[in-house]
């Protein structure tokens, strides 16, 4: 910040879509922060985007609508954003600027930080190794999430995605570790938000939780700053103060749109269905702030959820973000009932090095890939019978039959409302495997067998 | 000095840059950001920045750097992670701040041992001396040509300390070049040399040369970074160099802790020390990405010109191609085909061209290879950048998604890929010929015999059809499928390829041979071929055992 008062530019030359150009200007660097304000006095917000000469791009986060080129007054603040960090973000609920929408006063924080971060210096990353337990069974027992890691929910439409996401923010810690959570919503309708608001409420109350909020109706530009703010206090309350954070980003699917938004009006050459190509590396720049540091205590794991338009997996914001991510949950309309995971077409990465003896149970992966390995037989047995008639299978193929459904009714079927713990969890994973002879389940040890096994031997 | 115009990311367009080079490098603004002319218009020029250049306006300051960019190649690079520029990583704080100062020289010293006496006139490239501590192998000094003026003793030297005057050159143990064009050689080698990367589906099918090109195109989820991985931790090169272009950086975190444990199997150091990361996650500045590429063929030709074998494996090509459409919309270039310029067939080409075994300018026999993934978006073989690539490489290994949900890893799959060296490596060797040409023609028609069973059920088939499914299932699980996880399976080597491929094949034999006898064909399929099956986890002494166990059983049912 310059110690003197700041130049007010007032040569707004043109105003389309998103953005604002003025000229006029000296001194104003790229992706600085600008304050604009209005003849009514109305203060709007904005990024510069490109300086050409005295030619400053604006994207004005709240929207240009409204705005007169006459009479609007426009300051650079001779920086990126930056914004105050600290415990200070700990059970508030903003805007997706930031700005405190629950009545209370500022945010303050001793330090500050810049919203667009620094990469991280892969050589001084701690590869995760240590599970974030969600309190939801067919996470927990399948696709377990790991600190540090950052996992996809991809989910068709009319699918409660977002209820899930909520019900893992609300339920998800790190055994007993300082744990936070940063709930990022982008473009959410009130219903949406106002359920989520109510499931993460006693997070709130005891100060775990932060809540971005940017609605359907709020501006649409605000969105892209809304998963950076996210990210920049996380990494403070992860790197400084040594807690385990966990951001959710819902919905993914809404930020990117706001970028083809901004990209469109910007003239920029499109590439897969108009996304800008610089898609890929803009959600990079997003996703791959979680992580652990060596030798700090914290981690920031990040899980964002996605709809995917059409239920097309192909679609560039689901592809692209699942070449970024560690691993990702799919919601199905065939796997029923609630969460609706479909457990084969699901995946963490990370979880070979998150589970197992010290951190969740010895057999965890053992457990897991018998379980897949069983539903996977069981699809292919379901297909046959949709063929020849279930009557016409071998027993042995009825009894994955058996199996499968015992997986839907005791392991996958949850209440939105339902934390189990991990003990709970691993009991009925054992219960659903039992269903099968003791012989069949070639993947896990005797020693495992001997402990859990519950079926007749 | 010039003068910044305008800024829009990673483009900065400066004015007064009278008497400026294409390519050369050039400092920006007050924190001196690295980056590269790529237009000139008189003294206009436009620049890609190689670091986040938040904050930089129009009016700063620009300062030429008088060179191209440039890769600082010393014997400190072995075991080292750095960044696209070559900087090293390891000794940079835990955030990547553009604004830091620049990393400044350790005063690490390295053992060298001068191999020529003063007086003598040497010839471009020729060892002069040589480096023991700089990682798995030894380092040698090149020289340019001319008379051994002065020399140094053996000694401990700075990597910018004259160790030697040739021909009126001073000579250090490091040298500066500049990335973007190749290190000249003397001539290319015709011969074909395989490169066993310990991975039996290609080394016996789908083989690739030293010197050779291999792409690896495949969507998310197929295991494409793991396949690179293992090759980069089995293959029996001197030296890898390893480029995470736009990767993850756990992932990255993860490769460099993994070589740093293992053991190489044929010096007994660390893998490590055999190895150059070059680290350009996907959310560090883009167009260093861009640059990583080239850094590290550069890198590559560096040991090569020592008389080294070269591996260079770039994850992932596709981001790569990415930044150069990135920029390329940014200076409003003509876009060809899905917004990528025009000039991406050529650029691939010319990438995929600085591979090749050669005779050095001093003599010597050196090679790079080149192994780059295509991550082609909703995995569509058809995009630009995978089918480009294809056009320009000796070796495809394509990953099919059907097989990597079917957990057959690695999931190259046998239809799509290629090796065009594969019938000229085997040329010499009938036996190694007729082997390879029996399991592609086995795996081809249980393909067609699979898709056939679909249809009618297998029950249906003919006996000799059904001995054709069963050989498909014995290639498919006794031999293409490697885990590589299992300590004993993740690495094959050449000759233990060639006996579980040996054992599986006789096997089939026998099971055609009673088919035809008239045993039935049911009493055949239900014989348990577990131990062929698993005989890649045995030890090597074991499979011929573990062979005869099932023959002997099926000669029971004769």
């Amino acid at each position: 910040m310059t110690a003197w008062a700041p130049v007010e530019y007032t040569g707004v030359a043109e105003l389309r879509g998103p953005l604002m150009v003025v000229q006029g200007v000296r001194d104003a660097g790229w992706d600085e922060y600008a304050t604009i304000v209005l003849e009514s006095g109305e203060r709007r917000h904005g990024l510069v985007l490109d300086v050409d000469h005295d030619l400053a791009v604006v994207q004005v986060l709240e929207g240009t609508g409204g705005v007169r080129a006459e009479a609007t007054r426009v300051t650079f603040t001779g920086s990126p954003l930056r914004i105050p960090v600290g415990t200070g973000w700990q059970g508030r609920v903003c805007n997706g600027r930031g700005r405190p929408i629950d009545g209370g006063p500022p945010i303050f924080g001793d330090e500050s930080a810049a919203v667009a971060g620094f990469p991280m210096n892969p050589t001084l990353r701690e590869p995760p190794a240590e599970p974030v337990i969600t309190g939801v069974s067919a996470i927990d027992a399948l696709t377990t999430l790991v600190r540090g890691q950052k996992m996809a929910i991809f989910a068709e439409g009319g699918l409660p995605h977002l209820g899930l996401a909520a019900q893992v923010a609300a339920q998800a810690h790190a055994g007993g570790t300082p744990f936070s959570v940063i709930f990022a919503a982008m473009g959410l309708t009130h219903a949406d938000a106002a359920t989520v608001r109510d499931i993460l409420e006693r997070r709130s109350s005891a100060a775990e939780l932060t809540l971005l909020l940017n609605l359907a109706c709020d501006p649409v530009i605000e969105r892209l700053l809304t998963p950076r703010i996210a990210l920049t206090v996380a990494e403070h309350l992860a790197f400084a103060l040594r807690r385990h954070v966990l951001v959710v980003l819902a919905d993914m699917t809404s930020y990117c749109e706001a970028l083809r938004e901004v990209s469109a009006a910007r003239g920029e050459i499109p590439a897969r269905r108009a996304y800008p190509g610089y898609l890929y590396s803009d959600l990079a720049s997003i996703y791959e702030r979680c992580g652990r540091i060596r030798g700090r205590a914290g981690s920031v794991t990040v899980l964002p959820v996605l709809s995917m338009p059409a239920g097309d997996i192909t679609h560039p914001v689901p592809d692209l973000t699942g070449y970024i991510t560690e691993g990702q949950i799919l919601l199905t309309r065939e796997a029923v009932p609630y969460p609706h995971i479909d457990p084969l077409s699901s995946l963490s990465r990370m979880m070979r090095a998150g589970v197992g003896a010290g951190r969740t149970r010895p057999e965890h992966l053992d457990l897991a890939a018998q379980i897949q390995a069983g539903l996977s037989r069981a699809r292919q047995a379901g297909e046959l019978a949709e063929l020849v008639g279930e009557s016409a299978l071998s027993p042995a193929d009825r009894r994955y039959l058996t199996m499968a459904e015992a997986f839907r009714t005791h392991l996958l079927a949850q209440r939105p409302d339902e934390a189990r713990t991990l003990e709970e969890t691993f009991e009925r994973a054992w219960h659903v495997l039992s269903t099968l002879p003791r012989r069949d389940l070639s993947m896990l040890s005797e020693e495992a067998l001997d402990a859990g096994y519950q079926g007749r031997t | 000095m010039g003068i910044v115009t305008r800024v829009n990311g990673p483009l900065v367009e400066v004015e007064d840059l009278a008497g400026a080079a294409m390519f050369e490098l050039i400092l920006l603004g007050p924190n001196k950001l690295p980056g590269e002319i790529v237009t000139l218009r008189g003294g206009r020029a436009t620049v890609q920045a190689y670091e986040y250049t938040g904050g930089l306006a129009p009016g700063d300051r620009a300062d030429r750097g008088g060179i191209p960019v440039s890769a600082l190649l010393g014997p400190h690079l072995l075991g080292g992670v750095y960044d696209g520029l070559l900087r090293p990583l390891t000794r940079a704080g835990p955030w990547l701040d553009p604004a830091a100062p620049a990393l400044t020289s350790t005063g690490r010293t390295w053992r060298f041992t001068p191999l020529v006496e003063q007086g003598r006139k040497v010839a471009a490239g020729t060892a002069i001396g040589r480096v023991d501590d700089a990682g798995s192998l030894a380092y040698l000094v090149l020289s340019p040509a001319g008379e051994v003026t002065a020399i140094r003793q053996a000694g401990r030297y700075g990597h910018d300390d004259a160790v030697a005057v040739v021909g009126g050159t001073e000579v250090r143990l490091s040298r500066r070049r500049p990335v973007r064009s190749a290190l000249p050689y003397a001539s290319r080698l015709e011969e074909l040399v395989p490169l066993t990367t310990g991975q039996r589906v290609v080394d016996l099918l789908l083989p690739v040369c030293l010197g050779g090109t291999a792409a690896v195109p495949g969507g998310f989820g197929t295991g494409k970074t793991v396949l690179l991985q293992q090759i980069a931790k089995w293959c029996d090169a001197d030296v890898v160099v390893y480029i995470g272009c736009g990767e993850r950086g756990n992932e990255m975190a993860d490769v460099v802790a993994e070589l740093a444990e293992l053991t190489d199997p044929r010096t007994g150091g660390r893998l490590s020390e055999r190895t150059v990361v070059i680290a350009n996650t996907s959310n560090m500045p883009m167009m260093a990405r861009e640059a990583g590429i080239y850094t590290g063929a550069t890198v590559a030709e560096h040991f090569r010109d020592m008389g080294y074998a070269a591996v260079v494996i770039a994850d992932s090509t596709s981001r790569w191609a990415e930044a150069r459409r990135e920029f390329a919309s940014r200076s409003a270039a003509i876009p060809a085909e899905e917004g990528y310029p025009a000039d991406l067939a050529s650029a691939l080409a010319a990438f995929y061209e600085r591979a090749g075994r050669v005779t050095t300018l001093g003599g010597a026999t050196g090679s790079v290879t080149i192994i780059g993934a295509v991550s082609p978006p909703g995995g569509d073989l058809t995009e630009p950048v995978t089918a480009q690539t294809e056009r320009f490489v000796r070796t495809l290994w394509a990953l099919d998604r059907d097989l990597a949900y079917a957990r057959h890893y690695p999931a190259i799959s046998w239809r799509e890929s290629f090796s065009r060296d594969a019938g000229a490596l085997t040329a010499g060797a009938p036996e190694d010929a007729a082997r390879c040409a029996r399991v592609g023609r086995l795996l081809a028609e249980a393909d067609r015999l699979t898709a056939l069973a679909e249809l009618v059920g297998a029950g249906s088939l003919p006996a000799r059809e059904r001995v054709g499914l069963l050989a498909g299932r014995l290639l498919r699980e006794g031999f293409l499928q490697q885990s590589a996880l299992s300590p004993l399976d993740a690495y094959c080597r050449p000759e233990r390829t060639v006996l579980i491929a040996d054992a599986l094949l006789m096997v089939l034999t026998r099971c055609q041979e009673l088919v035809e006898q008239g045993v039935p064909v049911a009493s055949i399929e239900d014989r348990d071929f577990s131990p062929v099956l698993r005989a890649k986890e045995a030890p090597e002494e074991e499979i011929a055992a573990r062979r005869d166990t099932v023959l002997n059983e099926l000669e029971t049912l004769r």
